[in-house]
């Protein structure tokens, strides 16, 4: 970090201000540009017209009450993943699990609902059955947490083979003792449901947007005053920026990256409430449908802040959505490919547009001896950490 | 055997110090090469060099996007695989106007497998393509000049270039070399089952990896996890029949032997101290 010097007078907190911004919104501005053009080279290659595929997308999202809710109800889930994710980046580790922890979430809330008397109050149920996807995702995280915590091992690895196992658990689990007879779903749960928003409001109508969208924004402020407002937030980005740092300062390194993982993944199992108490009202196998791995998107492009995250969870989601939409004209793995060419350009311009920027910036003003290249408003150095401090030995092998 | 080449190019490109989260890109992308290939050409030779080209266009683009630009691995490794469904889903329907399958195209054994599994087995060159490629793999690794930079880069790249080894250069080979060895593995797939369908690959990428960790990125050892991998999935397929353990438990094996591994329950596993470093 580059601290806080001497010179904060208005116009350099001004100045420092418009170099974040121009960091973080460059980057996905590119990416996005970059993406545009694939998309139409795609859209040229399957002879249609790039402006009207773009046009009904747009039309189908955000231009009728059913497009608009789903384009919400999909960037509810995304919110919670995405925020999973990058509370995983700004502790310096990389959750790829969050496709399983949000199935166990939703797992997690469907059985408390199922079992729940049928007496109990709804509100009561509503926050019991929460409760439960929060603490199903957290205890699938705490696996990889655990793991890197005491053993050092890559929570990379440990998260993407945890999701074969856990999906696998799950079906098993639901396959032999909770499914309905024919299906792949358990039974309808009676408590705790959460009310539509075409219910309260024909913006919505027809869509399976859901209160649970307020729980995603509630849930953002909070993750916010959490990482930037109270002292184990601080911890979590001191360690995610420079563990050895932080371990020096005083900071228990393998209980924060513990934490951080069983938080991230409460995070990713509160998306389970959109389906499983929102929606359908059962758990069902492959819910997800890849929203844990498009949370990995969201939380890149989001810059990992949960203003962005909400943002980019909103764009993802409409980019998801608008595949349906045009899928008379173009096939709608159109947008599987964009969403992946944005990831690839955003993590490929994030380091380019930093350096280029340091560079205009040291031509516009020799003087400053500022280094913008990775240092100033960096972002953990997620890769670079997981290398340095879980193998202190080098070459122990052959 | 798919598993042999995915993992053989698995190590090439840990070793070197780039994460293999793409092997299942890269089988997925040789798989629908390879169908396209030999659907135009009539020709299952044709459909496995145009299944290595796939392989080694993926595996091009990765290496720009985490070599030159050093962008994070792991990001890009997730959207390489993200990017092979959707660019196969989408080709597949230009190409064939079907969303799940290509038609039938020439391929290898097929026709023998009826008749007597040895025989196919010993017919199919990929098979011995597959023994031969992981102990070619072996081979470049520790007994030449080149695979000694490529270990030199995977543990300690700045020490390497200090002493002149072209880091970049050698780890472009190894991405470049590590997207060919996997996409044979989905070319394998694809031409066994003489057509392409959508996600074919089902998975079998990270079970490539996982048995490369489970390995400890050695080719002998890995080898020996890629048959243990490939022995649970036939013993799946025969216990469903029966019934005995549930198919999802077998599935789980090479999940949970890797994560025991990198605990280090048995043994524990360090890979290449430079993996997932990017180099200036």
């Amino acid at each position: 970090m580059t601290g806080a010097p001497l010179d904060t007078t208005a116009a350099d907190r001004r100045q420092r201000l418009r170099e974040r911004i121009e960091e973080s919104i460059l980057p996905p501005l590119v990416a996005l540009a970059i993406a545009a053009v694939v998309g139409d080279l795609l859209i040229i290659t399957f002879g249609q017209a790039p402006g009207e595929v773009y046009r009904q997308l747009l039309e189908g999202t955000w231009g009728n009450a059913y497009g608009f809710g789903q384009v919400i109800y999909k960037a509810t889930t995304l919110t919670f993943t995405g925020l999973a994710v990058a509370l995983g980046i700004r502790a310096g580790l990389f959750n790829i699990g969050a496709e399983s922890q949000l199935a166990a979430g939703g797992f997690a809330a469907a059985v408390i609902g199922l079992v729940l008397p049928g007496g109990t109050p709804g509100f009561l149920a509503t926050i019991l059955c929460v409760l439960a996807a929060s603490v199903g995702g957290g205890v699938v995280g705490s696996v990889p947490g655990v793991l890197r915590a005491r053993f050092g091992a890559s929570e990379v690895i440990v998260t993407i083979m945890l999701n074969f196992i856990v999906l696998a658990l799950l079906n098993y689990v639901v396959a032999t003792h909770l499914a309905v007879a024919e299906t792949l779903h358990t039974p309808e749960i009676a408590a705790g449901r959460l009310a539509r928003l075409a219910d309260l409001s024909p913006m919505f109508a027809g869509s399976a947007a859901n209160l649970t969208v307020l729980l995603a924004l509630l849930t953002a402020a909070i993750v916010w005053w959490y990482l930037f407002r109270t002292r184990a937030g601080y911890e979590l980005r001191v360690v995610g920026l420079q563990p050895d740092a932080a371990e020096y300062g005083g900071v228990r390194v393998g209980n924060v990256w513990g934490k951080a993982m069983i938080v991230s993944g409460a995070l990713a199992g509160l998306g389970g409430v959109n389906y499983v108490l929102g929606y359908k009202h059962y758990y069902e196998e492959g819910f997800g449908a890849g929203s844990g791995f498009l949370g990995i998107a969201v939380a890149l492009v989001g810059r990992n802040h949960p203003v962005g995250i909400v943002i980019a969870a909103l764009l993802f989601a409409t980019l998801s959505q608008g595949g349906l939409a045009v899928n008379a004209l173009v096939p709608k793995q159109m947008v599987d490919v964009l969403t992946a060419i944005v990831i690839i350009a955003v993590a490929t311009a994030v380091p380019e547009v930093r350096r280029a920027l340091g560079t205009l910036r040291r031509r516009r003003d020799p003087g400053i001896g500022r280094a913008p290249v990775g240092g100033g408003q960096g972002e953990p150095d997620v890769g670079n950490s997981v290398a340095r401090s879980q193998f202190p030995v080098a070459g122990s092998q052959q | 055997m798919p598993y042999l080449f995915a993992a053989a190019g698995g190590i090439v490109s840990e070793r070197a110090g780039i994460i293999a989260l793409t092997l299942e890109g890269f089988m997925l992308t040789g798989a629908f090469c390879a169908v396209l290939g030999s659907f135009y050409s009539g020709s299952p030779w044709v459909g496995i060099i145009a299944g290595m080209g796939g392989g080694l266009l993926a595996a091009l683009l990765h290496a720009l996007a985490t070599i030159r630009y050093r962008a994070d691995q792991v990001v890009v490794g997730i959207a390489m695989n993200l990017l092979a469904v959707g660019v196969t889903r989408f080709f597949l329907r230009l190409a064939f106007d079907s969303s799940s399958n290509s038609p039938r195209v020439p391929g290898f054994g097929g026709a023998e497998v009826a008749s007597g599994g040895v025989l196919a087995t010993v017919a199919n060159p990929l098979v011995w393509l597959g023994i031969l490629t992981m102990a070619a793999v072996g081979w470049l690794l520790f007994r030449t000049p080149f695979g000694l930079r490529v270990r030199a880069a995977g543990e300690k790249p700045e020490a390497a270039l200090s002493v002149g080894v072209p880091v970049l250069r050698v780890r472009w080979a190894a991405v470049a070399l590590s997207g060919i060895c996997a996409s044979l593995a989905g070319v394998y797939l694809a031409l066994d089952q003489h057509q392409f369908t959508d996600g074919m690959t089902a998975g079998r990428g990270f079970i490539a990896l996982a048995a490369v960790i489970f390995g400890k990125w050695d080719p002998k050892r890995v080898t020996i996890a890629c048959l243990l991998f490939a022995a649970a999935e036939t013993m799946q397929i025969r216990l469903q029949a029966l019934q005995l353990v549930p198919s999802q438990f077998v599935e789980m094996i090479p999940y949970v032997l890797t994560i025991v591994a990198l605990a280090g329950v048995v043994g524990r596993a360090v890979q290449p101290a430079a993996l997932g470093k990017a180099v200036d």
